[in-house]
């Protein structure tokens, strides 16, 4: 019988020079993480699923011409992943600045300001101005629920809330009706929010949302701290059953 | 030969605005014009935003009083939730509101105003400016500018930033005073208080200079429109709308501020931006009314701190129960500056005022609401309705600078009857008609809503559109 190479549990690639060490079915985005390594983000959440629409997390890897998310590609061994470049910066810059043109993003008197992951992203990356011109879409805020507002003006359309509602509440009211331009994220059959039967007001999506357009009634201008701590705990306390 | 003359933009004001004198065959002054050639648009573009943003959104109308619009928005959301804000919270509301009270008036006269006062109607337009004034009065500059820093300061230390702070919300204010900022504020109020009693004991010794254009400063009968307190005191926050007639006799007290609309109408005329409020009874132009620094004066029985009432005393003695020439504005915002250094004193000595319940809390409960109070430039009122789930559906904005549009419009006619000849503009006439628009201290971007540059063009044309003469200054 010949001998059987055992599959190695670990292994090593190396991270802008530096070696590191993955396990077998980690993202290069997780292993980024775990060794201290910041690789920006907007849709990723950890305890989410993986959805690799915000392109933000883009890296090189020596010896493939086409950049990939790095939250959506495992890591190989021997990969020598490069997260940091002129080119990346350019492009992750440009996509901040595609988000901020979108749709209307007002940080000034956004209950999210000071708190806003899309914000505080423009400002390490040094987004200091918006290229492109901005649509000024007319778009409705929804403050027909009880206690939550989610205002469209400021949506990036990342899904977090939409995958925190159906993998870890398991109501799945929350969805994306439409197509490119006009993707829109909705409550059941797009309904307005405080007719949903299916919404259980737990307030996961609102902590999760990156920006200010998940928020709670009753914030004023910067008061609105997403608190997101459930989350691992959630992830943890359900995979130890 | 008909001639009209336009003066555009009115310079060393807050905001952007032309004069057109009309004058008749004689080369008399047969009309005169204020014109405001900004559109605010903040009605339209609030449309369905959650009420809880208005004070935000409202404080940007303005860089110069933010916190003017943040104090009327607030209680005007203060009223859609129905809620009664925690006595703490109303006091420093206050300590801001009289921060920035002192600071805008310490911009309107020394940067603004007192160029004209110190170098002289006439002195070199390219001196008369506050720049000019530091070169030649650098002490008194360095007062203007130290009494500014005092109120702007307040507010940077209360909402963490000079201009357009967060911290005044619906229900109350979002942070508590502490205790080191109390003590920080405590002991500047001296200072400033310094500041301003010297600069009005100045002032009273160079009024009388300025007799001409007290004369002719917007000097007719008016109405007058301001808060006064319970006592019947001078009041910038709270308190009843009192209208007085022309001999500062009262005429009403307005306590419900929601039923604003049964005595103020709003009248629209096709050549400017800024409608035209007028008292209701008396109809429109006669319901002419004025608000502002001198308005308040008129109106309130006193002022209720002990230094302001000296001085309150003094200014009835020397000029009468109701002066009516804006001129004497000036001398009313300097008063004012003792008042509020007084009062910011009696408020930040107050045993509960370091109290940490500052917020009340509620979702909406009313669908309309009206909040007012008094800006530097005089009252603000606020006027929003919303739907059932707390979003803007409606905003009426009447801003001091509204109020006193029929005074102002009327005010340059007058002075420019007095000042204006047909056969060449002098500099020093231009300077004198656009300086009563200062003495109103308008906020043209708050009464509409700018943008532009700054310079001044007067042109004197013949019947048949050909230019006469013409002065530039850029």
């Amino acid at each position: 019988m010949p001998p059987t190479i055992p599959t190695p549990h670990s292994f090593t690639l190396t991270i802008d020079g530096q070696d590191v060490t993955a396990t077998v079915g980690q993202s290069i985005l997780q292993v980024a993480n775990e060794h201290h390594v910041e690789i920006p983000t907007l849709c990723y959440l950890d305890g989410l699923s993986v959805w690799g629409g915000c392109r933000l997390c883009m890296v090189q890897i020596v010896g493939q011409a086409r950049l990939v998310a790095a939250c959506a590609t495992a890591a190989t061994e021997d990969m020598q992943v490069v997260t940091q470049s002129p080119q990346l910066h350019d492009y992750r810059q440009t996509i901040l600045q595609m988000l901020f043109a979108e749709r209307n993003h007002i940080c000034s008197i956004c209950v999210a300001n000071g708190h806003c992951e899309l914000q505080s992203w423009g400002q390490k990356l040094g987004v200091d101005h918006i290229d492109l011109p901005y649509r000024y879409p007319d778009l409705d805020v929804d403050s027909s629920h009880p206690r939550f507002r989610l205002d469209h003006n400021r949506c990036i359309l990342c899904t977090r809330c939409v995958r925190v509602c159906d993998e870890i509440e398991g109501a799945h009211t929350l969805d994306v009706m439409g197509r490119g331009i006009q993707n829109m994220i909705i409550h059941d059959l797009n309904e307005p929010w405080g007719d949903s039967t299916t919404c259980t007001s737990c307030g996961k999506c609102v902590h999760v949302c990156p920006t200010g357009a998940l928020s709670e009634k009753g914030t004023s201008v910067a008061e609105m701290v997403k608190r997101r701590q459930f989350l691992p705990y959630l992830t943890v306390m359900r995979e130890a059953k | 030969m008909a001639q009209t003359i336009t003066i555009n933009p009115v310079t060393r004001i807050e905001g952007h605005a032309k004069i057109t004198l009309h004058l008749d065959d004689q080369g008399k002054v047969a009309d005169a014009m204020f014109h405001i050639t900004q559109f605010r648009g903040f009605e339209k573009f609030v449309e369905g935003r959650p009420l809880r943003e208005m004070p935000s959104i409202m404080a940007r109308i303005c860089g110069i009083c933010p916190v003017s619009h943040l104090v009327a928005s607030a209680k005007a959301c203060d009223e859609l939730l129905a809620v009664e804000i925690p006595a703490v919270a109303a006091k420093l509301r206050r300590v801001m509101n009289l921060a920035q009270l002192v600071q805008s008036h310490a911009l309107s006269f020394f940067h603004l105003s007192s160029p004209d006062l110190m170098l002289g109607m006439d002195a070199d337009p390219k001196e008369r400016n506050i720049f000019g004034l530091i070169a030649k009065h650098p002490e008194f500059a360095r007062d203007g500018i130290l009494l500014r820093k005092f109120g702007q300061q307040i507010i940077e230390r209360l909402g963490g930033k000079r201009i357009h702070p967060a911290w005044v919300v619906p229900g109350g204010v979002n942070e508590p005073l502490a205790e080191q900022t109390r003590n920080e504020i405590l002991s500047e109020i001296p200072g400033a208080l310094a500041i301003a009693r010297r600069t009005l004991e100045w002032f009273k010794s160079i009024a009388p200079k300025f007799e001409e254009e007290i004369e002719s400063f917007a000097n007719f009968p008016t109405m007058h429109l301001g808060l006064v307190g319970p006592r019947g005191e001078l009041e910038h926050y709270d308190g009843a709308m009192r209208f007085c007639n022309e001999d500062g006799e009262k005429i009403v007290d307005l306590t419900e501020h929601r039923r604003y609309d049964e005595f103020i109408g709003e009248f629209v005329e096709p050549w400017t931006y800024l409608k035209f409020p007028f008292f209701k009874k008396r109809g429109y132009p006669d319901g002419v009314y004025r608000v502002g620094p001198l308005s308040r004066l008129i109106v309130a029985d006193r002022c209720g701190t002990p230094l302001a009432d000296h001085e309150l005393t003094d200014f009835r003695l020397r000029l009468g129960r109701a002066p009516m020439s804006s001129f004497y504005s000036h001398w009313a915002r300097l008063i004012e500056c003792i008042y509020g250094c007084e009062k910011l004193v009696q408020l930040l000595e107050a045993p509960d005022i370091l109290d940490e319940y500052v917020q009340s809390r509620a979702s909406v409960n009313r669908l309309e609401g009206v909040g007012v109070s008094e800006a530097p430039r005089g009252t603000l009122l606020h006027h929003y309705r919303i739907d059932r789930n707390g979003q803007m559906r409606w905003l009426n904005l009447i801003i001091a600078t509204g109020h006193n549009n029929l005074a102002m419009n009327r005010g340059i006619k007058q002075a420019a009857e007095r000042f204006i000849r047909a056969e060449k503009i002098e500099e020093g006439a231009l300077n004198r008609v656009e300086a009563v628009i200062r003495a109103f201290d308008p906020c043209l971007s708050c009464s509409t809503h700018a943008w532009g540059q700054m310079q001044l063009l007067m042109q004197l044309r013949g019947p048949q559109g050909e230019l006469l003469h013409e002065l530039r200054r850029d």
